[in-house]
């Protein structure tokens, strides 16, 4: 996993409240049995329209947002499926931070595996740059270490489980750090509740 | 001061504990399925790692399994995911319910039926319906995919202790109004993200009176609340069900179980973070009319107005939605006419819910413009349903009868909703495009949508009943 500290450009904003999954990839694509390649379907009915043509007024496609590595959007982004495959889309796109209101938990826990960082901000802040975003070209610094995003000359504070943020701060493989607890795993196991 | 069951099972198993870091949590069962599974197999061999307690796993493939003409796959690259899972569990030792084999089904209707889940369990899948296997009191979640390694390097997962929450169902329900019903209206009423961050119980004699197959169907659609799980405490109901299963505990050692399982109830002092409260006054049979599953109303009522809302964002979301939908504010949900009807899926596939429908179809004929399928929840339920004669009553109204599968819940096999056509469905997801591109889903119980199906367009299912489901 890369490890993520500060990331600058401009933001995507992509005002819309519950995301789900299934937009974000959506199914006829998950029949890979790689991680990577998912960023070309990232939101693809909404990118394309039924012959494949680009839908112009649709943010991804206009050409004011290329290159962005920020995602701006409203409430309860990424729930429904499970699916890492949406995570796994949105890094391979270009996006390794996601800034919303609130998350959906699958979703928030998947972002910390792959290295996408997921920004909590109040409504008014995100309506705030969702508006200023959309009017022209916003561009933003979020710096993981200070827990700030900073987009306009204004800084917007966010919070961040300390552990998480150690892990994305690192690019820390999860597994190797859990192998670590081995002795606490096994004198679990000898205690463990079990019938069958 | 008392404990809800919450509390009680995730305290059992926690393994590490330290202030401000997640709690590292022991995984008592790991199903796993086709779509979600093969990155993390494959992280397993890069790292030269190995699946710690093969003997916690259980796989079996579900969501692109063809469910006719079995076993031709015409699909190459489900194919491949389908023979990618096969040659991993051999391989690592994972004990598989493969396409054919009699336990072979949807994951979480396969669960409970082989005994495998049990209260008190923790129990994940790469899936998020996983919250199915609460109806039976165990913290069951949907991971991801590096989840999904994690656990099988490790049995176990870092997870931040969710807040609890109670959800209690008030008042005996009425004729007709199912379990389908009551979490469709806990999802209208308090929004589609109301549990983010929480496990809820759903509590209340409503819920308790509930067969075990209907609490699943309750459980099963709590994601589509946004809870991280949803559970039911065990009661003689939950330990009758299991009795005598496959993989239960059998003898002496089935009658130690049953004392912990029903210790684990909620106390009758217990606290949760939150508690709401829906009365079934309020449930009647429900219709989505828009693209999540929080945009239905009962059927009486109409596609609602923009101006019922006052948020400039929600009146935004049911134009979007109704655009979609091709349905216009204030069209009564009885006028909307569909062309396709399925019944199947995690949340309504089992025995009961074949029965219910069954009951509404008997001696009737599916609407000429409509058509129709059933696909059994697994192999299990589908021969069951067979020694009854419920494939005949269904085949005789002018169903397809398939093999079990996900299938149209999300159409990654062959089973897809054609562009603009609308369709009436058991599953839980009416998102944009779930069952085919510019497909109209429409969710709804198993006796609605049986209904629907011989009337042509959406009915109270009341009004033609004359049995109660
Ligand atoms: S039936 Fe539908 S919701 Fe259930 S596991 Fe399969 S795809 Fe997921």
């Amino acid at each position: 996993m890369e490890p993520i500290n500060i990331v600058k450009s401009v933001v995507t904003p992509l005002n819309r409240k519950n995301v789900d999954t299934d937009q974000i990839i959506s199914k006829e694509f998950l029949k890979r049995i790689e991680r990577t390649g998912f960023g070309q379907f990232v939101f693809y009915h909404w990118r394309f329209d039924q012959d494949g043509q680009p839908i112009e007024d649709f943010v991804l496609n206009q050409p004011k947002y290329k290159g962005s590595k920020i995602l701006v959007a409203h409430e309860n982004f990424g729930c429904g499926s499970s699916r890492e495959h949406a995570p796994w889309a949105i890094l391979d796109y270009g996006f390794n931070v996601v800034v919303a209101p609130s998350f959906a938990d699958i979703f928030h826990n998947n972002c910390f595996k792959n290295g996408i960082l997921p920004i909590e901000l109040k409504v008014s802040e995100i309506e705030e740059l969702l508006a200023k975003g959309e009017q022209s070209v916003l561009e933003a610094e979020v710096n993981l270490q200070n827990q700030t995003l900073t987009a306009d000359g204004k800084v917007y504070h966010f919070e961040i489980n300390p552990y998480y943020k150690e892990m994305l701060l690192n690019g820390w493989d999860e597994i190797a750090l859990t192998f670590k607890y081995e002795d606490y795993i096994k004198n679990y196991e000898k205690k463990r509740v079990q019938f069958s | 001061m008392g404990k809800n069951i919450i509390e009680k099972v995730w305290d059992q198993h926690v393994v590490y504990h330290e202030d401000g870091k997640p709690d590292l949590l022991y995984i008592d069962l790991h199903l796993l399925h086709e779509v979600t599974s093969p990155q993390a197999f494959e992280g397993l061999r890069l790292n030269h790692r190995k699946v710690r307690r093969p003997d916690l796993c259980f796989a079996t493939m579900d969501h692109n399994v063809p469910t006719k003409n079995l076993p031709i796959i015409n699909d190459p690259i489900a194919k491949t995911q389908i023979n990618t899972l096969a040659k991993n569990c051999e391989e690592f030792g994972v004990p598989l319910a493969d396409m054919g084999h009699p336990d072979q089904g949807i994951v979480h209707v396969i669960g409970p039926q082989l005994g495998l889940t049990q209260p008190g369990k923790t129990i994940v899948c790469g899936d998020s319906h996983t919250s199915t296997h609460g109806a039976f009191g165990a913290i069951a979640f949907g991971i991801g995919t590096s989840e999904v390694e994690h656990v099988l390097s490790t049995q176990t997962l870092w997870q931040s202790k969710p807040k609890t929450m109670q959800i209690h169902v008030k008042g005996e329900l009425g004729f007709g109004v199912t379990a389908k019903d009551i979490i469709l209206a806990i999802i209208a009423k308090f929004g589609i993200d109301v549990g983010t961050g929480h496990i809820v119980e759903f509590t209340g004699d409503a819920i308790h009176k509930l067969s075990m197959e209907e609490r699943m169907t309750i459980c099963n659609m709590s994601i589509e609340a946004g809870a991280k799980a949803g559970l039911i405490s065990p009661d003689e109901i939950t330990v009758d069900y299991i009795k005598g299963r496959k993989y239960a505990p059998q003898g002496d050692k089935f009658e130690e179980a049953k004392k912990y399982w029903l210790s684990l109830a909620s106390d009758p002092d217990a606290t949760y973070n939150k508690t709401l409260v829906i009365e079934t006054s309020e449930i009647e049979p429900f219709v989505t009319w828009g693209t999540n599953p929080s945009m239905g109303s009962g059927v009486s009522k109409t596609v609602p107005y923009a101006s019922n809302y006052t948020e400039e964002s929600d009146k935004q979301a049911l134009k979007k939605a109704l655009t979609y939908m091709d349905l216009q504010e204030g069209t009564p949900l009885t006028d909307i006419e569909i062309q396709h009807v399925f019944i199947g899926s995690c949340t309504n596939s089992r025995l009961h819910d074949l029965r219910a429908a069954a009951n509404v179809i008997k001696g009737k004929h599916v609407h000429p413009n409509v058509r129709a399928i059933v696909v059994p929840g697994s192999h299990s339920v589908k021969k069951l349903a067979e020694e009854e004669g419920i494939d005949k009553i269904f085949k005789d109204a002018g169903f397809e009868w398939r093999e079990s599968g996900c299938s149209m819940c999300l159409a990654m096999n062959e089973d897809v909703v054609p562009a603009g056509e609308r369709c009436a469905s058991t599953s839980n997801r009416n998102f944009e495009g779930r069952q085919g591109t510019g497909a109209r889903t429409h969710l709804v119980s198993p006796p609605m949508a049986a209904a629907a199906a011989i009337a042509g367009h959406f009915v109270d299912v009341r009004e033609i009943m004359n049995v109660p489901v």
